[in-house]
Formats: structure tokens, sequence, C-alpha cells
């Protein structure tokens, strides 16, 4: 083989494999994106049912309803609009009412979310941050919750 | 005072950096030994002041010193020993201050064990490492001061629950070490376009230091893997989340790094794309700092959200990839090409591996960044998950495992595939064994699922089969057999548990992912649940107190065939400071699978308790993997003609024959 015959075996190798990763990126990046709604994007968009969405808001107050069973009622809000989610299994453990929470799953044709995923902050102070943005956006945002630090010395 | 003295010695480190960066390149270029010779005792200074600093900061959280901000913030007198030291690290301005400590501790490595390294080249080196430690000093001394201090409080709002784990005190300084390690690389492939000339020696000095950062990072991803495994309660054990993907793709590059510096330095060939690669591992490191520490990402990593932070990082980011991406495309073009070599041989099966381990880098990086993009761009909120990466670093590593017995077995310079598949017989036997067995004894899962297995068996056998090969087991006699064990060089045995680690790990993924048994119940006391053949007996709850938490823990016993096993104790825990309910899950470890018992909240009216478990097959073969690579890691760093010192001991042995 000449140096050009080997040149062109690297180069054609390459291009194989980056058009594979290429062809195997559009598809996944078509199918498995989720999108992030809020409860008023739910309303005005039309959201069809079956699709998988990220749905986030603050967990309404007084709207949690634990069954005799394992499955979870409450409904996520913007504090204008709130949908009513069901999810069965364990809850995180700073999810309670009036604080943030993103939920993935889907819409059904009545209108209630079914999760599978409840995601809520890792830590006290930290609202999750689609969430804040979408309560910035009604006009609700309270600003940080994070207690502010005492007055630095300069 | 001890604070302030730390806060004196990192701006004084600042400033012995400044001095670090100019001079010893200044008379690297002048060729003035005088100047070149600043750079080894300033690398040296650096390191003590800052780690003075660090030390400092270590004893404000010792002695609960609550005029300090970040001691106060994060810290709490109640808080045991361990996560008041390793507190330290267990926030942002701490983090950092880890982060340039261990910057400054292998620039000094080079400073004190690199006397055999070309003088120019050395002063080059501490130049570069030197200009990293100024833009990190720089930010830490200008927007994220771990010394500032407020009013005297009476007690810290302490740490979050979630960091107060032993896992604490090892995770974060071995990622460190791994990602900061990677800036030696980067400092070298500089310091080598500033020369405009690399060779073998250059590829045989850089290979241990990538080593040594690549040990560190397998060792530290596995180690947050774990903890994430038993501590999140989900019972995964990796979740593609940004902050995951930011120290994976770091060691995806210095795993391509460490095979293409091999091709360089054995057959003089990949010059150019090895400096692109060392630059590229360590602008990963970066950029996986900046996705981490600048708050864009949402997780417990995050710890503080300040926008000035952000845009620090990323000037700094840009100004150092920028720059080395610059240097690169001025002057690589005058490095000059080495060794042919033909398309099956080793060069060839290295090349494949490097093509690979970067396309799929690619992937992990578009699919880590593209909600940011999208996000920047369209305002439009969008989440890529796990299905996403593996339906494209999935298929892209099945080719790379398939190659990996049969490249490291072909010759340098022109392989004879044929002959390598003869050798690979009885690996391929064994391979379609397992892939038998699996199918026989499947019940469920998707069809898949043992052809992933016997990729990994297949990678496993072929490491035992080119070692079995070399030494030539069973035929030759024993004694013969021993010897060759004995000669093989270390580095040998390195790289055959290397890949046997990976092929472990990766039976491991795919046992777990697929045959992992879930089940969610609600238990009263004194009733049972099964699963995977073990019944568990729910006894009831019991409170207890720890040192700065209550709990409530959950009573099992587990029994298989009517055999106790074991008790279990799940818990809710309630802590004093930061107030804050965590979930400690309780875990069976078994080699064959674990048993992962997490206790739920109770269910009103008497109905018990919501308890989640899960049953995850082989799940201990993913870290016993990672382990296993990082100590063949260390073998291969040990082998005498890797070790730091061993150029100059052959030049010496060479002038010892010329006499």
């Amino acid at each position: 083989m000449t140096r050009k015959q080997r040149r062109s075996v690297f180069i054609f190798g390459g291009v194989a494999v980056l058009s594979l990763a290429v062809f195997l990126v559009m598809f996944a990046l078509k199918d498995t994106i989720v999108f992030f709604h809020t409860p008023r994007d739910v309303a005005e968009k039309h959201i069809a049912p079956g699709k998988r969405i990220r749905l986030g808001g603050l967990v309404e107050q007084g709207s949690v309803k634990r069954g005799s069973g394992l499955t979870v009622e409450f409904a996520i809000t913007d504090t204008t609009r709130a949908i009513p989610v069901r999810y069965t299994g364990v809850l995180p453990d700073l999810f309670r009412e009036g604080q943030g929470v993103v939920a993935e799953g889907r819409l059904d044709t009545a209108g209630v979310f079914t999760a599978d995923t409840i995601l809520a902050k890792h830590d006290e102070n930290y609202m999750p941050p689609e969430v804040a943005a979408a309560l910035k956006k009604e006009g609700v945002w309270q600003g940080d919750s994070k207690a502010k630090s005492p007055a630095a010395k300069k | 005072m001890i604070t302030e003295l730390g806060h004196f010695a990192l701006v004084l480190a600042l400033v012995v950096a400044l001095v670090q960066t100019l001079l010893p390149a200044l008379g690297a270029h002048y060729k003035d030994a005088r100047l070149m010779a600043v750079g080894e005792p300033a690398a040296v200074a650096q390191l003590i002041l800052i780690g003075l600093s660090f030390f400092a900061l270590m004893h404000a959280y010792v002695v609960s010193d609550f005029s300090v901000e970040t001691v106060w913030a994060n810290s709490h007198s109640l808080k045991p020993m361990l996560y008041k030291v390793s507190g330290v690290w267990g926030n942002h301005e701490g983090s950092m201050l880890l982060w340039v400590l261990i910057l400054a501790a292998f620039g000094a490595a080079v400073a004190l064990f690199g006397d055999n390294l070309p003088r120019g080249l050395r002063a080059n080196v501490l130049s570069v490492q030197a200009l990293i430690a100024v833009a990190f000093l720089l930010f830490i001394i200008a927007a994220s001061n771990p010394f500032i201090r407020i009013p005297v409080q009476s007690e810290g709002r302490g740490l979050n629950p979630i960091l107060q784990d032993p896992a604490l005190a090892f995770h974060p300084p071995f990622l460190y070490a791994g990602y900061v390690g990677l800036s030696i690389a980067f400092s070298f492939a500089v310091a080598a376009l500033i020369e405009g000339r690399t060779d073998a020696a250059w590829a045989r000095w850089v290979r241990p230091w990538t080593l040594a950062a690549w040990v560190c990072l397998t060792l530290g991803i596995a180690m947050g893997s774990w903890w994430a495994y038993y501590e999140l309660g989900w019972g995964g054990w990796w979740f593609w989340d940004p902050v995951e993907n930011a120290s994976f793709m770091p060691w995806l590059a210095a795993t391509a790094l460490l095979h293409s510096a091999l091709v360089m330095e054995k057959r003089e060939a990949l010059k150019v794309w090895t400096i692109l690669l060392a630059i590229l591992a360590f602008s990963l490191s970066l950029m996986g700092t900046f996705l981490v520490r600048s708050g864009v990402l949402t997780s417990v990593h995050a710890f503080a959200v300040d926008p000035r932070r952000g845009v620090f990082i990323l000037s700094i980011m840009m100004l150092l990839i920028g720059g080395a991406l610059a240097l690169f495309a001025w002057r690589a073009p005058s490095l000059k090409q080495g060794g042919l070599f033909s398309p099956i041989s080793r060069e060839g099966a290295l090349v494949l591996n490097n093509v690979l381990l970067t396309v799929s880098c690619g992937t992990v990086f578009i699919g880590t960044l593209y909600p940011l993009a999208l996000d920047a761009l369209v305002g439009a909120k969008i989440s890529v998950g796990p299905p996403y990466f593996n339906a494209t670093f999935g298929p892209l590593m099945v080719p790379l495992l398939f190659a990996v017995p049969i490249g490291s077995m072909l010759s340098w310079k022109r392989g004879d595939l044929r002959g390598v598949m003869e050798r690979l017989m009885l690996t391929g036997l064994v391979t379609a064994f397992a892939l038998a067995v699996t199918f026989a004894f499947m019940h469920r899962g998707p069809w898949l699922a043992p052809f992933g297995l016997a990729l990994g068996v297949w990678v496993c056998a072929g490491a035992v089969s080119e070692w079995g090969q070399r030494v030539k087991a069973f035929a030759a006699p024993w004694d013969e057999v021993w010897r060759r064990a004995r000669g093989l060089p270390r580095a040998a045995y390195g790289t055959a548990l290397a890949h046997f680690g990976i092929g472990m790990a990766m039976i491991g993924i795919v046992a777990t992912t697929a045959w992992q048994s879930e089940s969610v119940v609600a238990l009263k006391p004194g009733e049972q649940t099964t699963i995977a053949g073990y019944t568990l007996d729910f006894k009831g709850v019991a409170p207890s107190q720890g040192p700065n938490y209550n709990e409530l823990l959950g009573l099992f016993s587990v029994s298989r065939n009517g055999r106790p096993v074991v008790d279990l104790t799940p818990s809710k825990r309630a802590y004093v400071m930061p107030p804050q309910p965590t979930t400690e899950a309780a875990i069976h470890v078994a080699l064959l699978g674990d048993l992962y018992v997490v206790l739920g909240d109770e269910i009103k009216d008497g109905g018990g308790y919501i308890v989640r478990l899960y049953f995850n097959p082989l799940v201990r073969f993913i870290w016993i993997g990672a382990l296993v690579m990082a100590i063949g890691g260390v073998f291969s760093l040990s082998d005498r003609r890797l070790r730091v010192g061993a150029p100059r001991r052959a030049a010496r042995a060479s002038l010892a024959a010329a006499e």
C-alpha cells in the first residue's frame, strides 16, 4: 500500500465513525429529549396527551392527598393554573407543599399528569432553576429564599 | 490570626505564581539558565504557600470559627470531626482552594522529580503550570475568597446532610487530582508547541503524569458513582447527569491520550494528534470545573449561584483553551511526521481506539451542552436524559470493546489479523459459552443483553489469554512459565489488568441494567415481601439518635429459602442543622447482587410504610472493575521503563558503557 492509500483508509475510517455518530445523535435527539413546561404552557400550547414532558412549578398548598395505597396525588401550580399529578412510589426527601418540584411523565386525556419521576431539591436553599424562571415569568417570584449572610466586613 | 495568615499566604502564592509564569519562560526563550532556574524553587514555594493557606482554612473549620463566612455558612459545631475536616472542600470556596492546592502539588512534583527533563522544556512546563495557577488564584481571591470575615456568629448553618458521608473525604480529592493532573499533559503540550519540537522522549515524560491523573480520575468517578448509588436512594449507579458527564468526558479524553501517547513513544507517529488530545483533555477538565462550579447546572455539586463566578471561570477557560488552540494552529504544522504503519497493526488499532473514544466523548459533549445551548439561544427548556446517551454512547462502545483483545495482540507496524484470530480461538469459545449460558438462564430482559454480557466476557478473556500466551501458560514447563511471568514488564500486567477491569465493568453494567428487579410495596409491621428470592420481614420502626440528627429506623430481617441472611435497617433522618430530612438506604452487599431497601413515607390511618426494594445483579462488578483498572494503571506506573527518573538512569548506563 502506498502512503496515499493508507491515508485514505484512515480518513475513510474516521469519516465512517463520525457519520455513524452524527446519525446516532440526530436520531437520539429527535426521539429522546424531553421538554420542560409550566402549567400555563400546558393550558396554552395544547400539549398532546401521551407525550413525555417535564412539568414544573410549586406543589399547591393543601393539594397533597395520600391514599391508603402507594399512590400520591397532588397538584403542580404556577400560582394561576394547577395541573393534577398522580405518582406511585417514594417521594424525594424535600418534597412538600409550597416547594418547587419537577415531575416527569405524561398527560392523559382527562388532563391528569401521571409522573414516573419526581425531582425536588438537593438542599434547603435551592429551587430548580426552570421553576424559578417560570415563577419569575408569572411575576410571583419571592426572590432567593436563602438567608442573606450578615454583612461582610470589608 | 491564623485565618489572616492563610489569606496572606494565598496572595503571596499569587505573586510567586506570577513570577513563575514570566521568568522561566523568558529564560527558556533567551537561553538564560539563571532565569530558567527560578521555576523549580518558585513551584515549591507556591505549593508551600497554598498548603499553608489550605491548612489555615482547615483550622478555621476544625475550631468552628464562625467569624469566617464559609465556615459559618457550611459548618456546625455539632458536626462530627470527619466532616469538619472534609467539609473544607464541601463548598464552593474551599473546593476551589483544594483545586489550586492539587495544581500546585503537580507543579512542584514536576520541579522536584523532573531533573531529567531538558532545561528549556521544564522551564516552559513550569511557566504554563504557573499561568493556570495565576488564573485560578485570581478567581479565588477576587470572586470566591474563603477567608472573608463576618461579625462572629454563635452557630453555623451546617453542611448539606447529603454531603455528610465518609465519601466526601475521598471523592472530591481524587476527582480533582484527576482533573487537575491533566494540567501537566496540557502544560507539556503547550511547552512542546512553544519549543516547536516533540519526540518519543516527550511522550515518555508525559505518559506517567497522564497515567497518574487517569488513575485518580478513574477512582474519583467510581467513588462518585458508588456514593450516588447508596446515598440518593434511587438504586441507580449512573444517571448521565451533566455533572457526571463533566467528569466522564475528561476521562474518555485521558484514556484516548494514554493510548495515543503510546504510539508516539513507540513509533513517533500521531504527534500532532497527541498534542491536540493533551490540550483537549485538560480543556474538558476546565469545562467540567466551569459547569459544576458556575451554577449553570442544577445538582448537589452546584453550591452557590453567583453570576460573577460563572463569567470569571468562563473567561479563564476561553483564555487557556483559546490560547492553547491558537498556539496549536500556529505551530502544529511545523511538527515533523513520524513512522509509517499499515491500517492493520497495533498503531492502527490504537487509532481506532482514539477515534471511537473521542467521537463517543463528542456525543456525551453534545448531550450535555445541547440543553444549555438551546436555553441560551432560544430559551427552550429541555432535558436530555439516559435514553439519548444509551442510544449514542452505547453503540460506539461496542466496536471499541470488541477491538480491545484483537488490537492488543496485533504487532506494531504491520499486524497479522489471521494469526491474531487464531490466537483468540480460546477467547472466542469462552465468549460463545458465556453467551449460550446467559441465554439458557435468561427468562426476562432485552435479548441484546446477553450479547452485551458476552462482550464483557470477551474483553476479560482476551486480557487473560494475552497474558497466558506471553508467559506460555500450559505450553511450557511450569518453572519456565514462572520465569516468564516474573520477567514480563509491569506495564504488560498493567495493560492486562486495565483491560480486564473494563470488561468486568461492562459485565456489571449490562447485568444490572438489564436484570434489575424493583418493587414498591406498602408494608405494615409484621408483614412480608419478597424480591429476587429474598424474603423480607418488616418488624416495625424504631427511633434512634445520631450526633447531629434523629432518625427513624425501619427494621427488616432478610432470609433466603428459610435461612436468615441479614438484618437491614434503612432509615429516614432529620438533621438538626440545616433542618433537612434525608433517606438512608440499607444495602445487603453481595458479589452476585445487592439487595437495596429504602424506607419511604408513612401511609395515613395505620396503612404502614411505603418501602422500595431493588435487587441489582452484579452491580459490584462495576466498581470492582474500575478498581482493577486503577490497579492496572498503578502497575503500569511502577514499570521501570516508565518511572520518572528512568531516562536519566539509562543515560548514565550508556555513559558507563562508553567508559
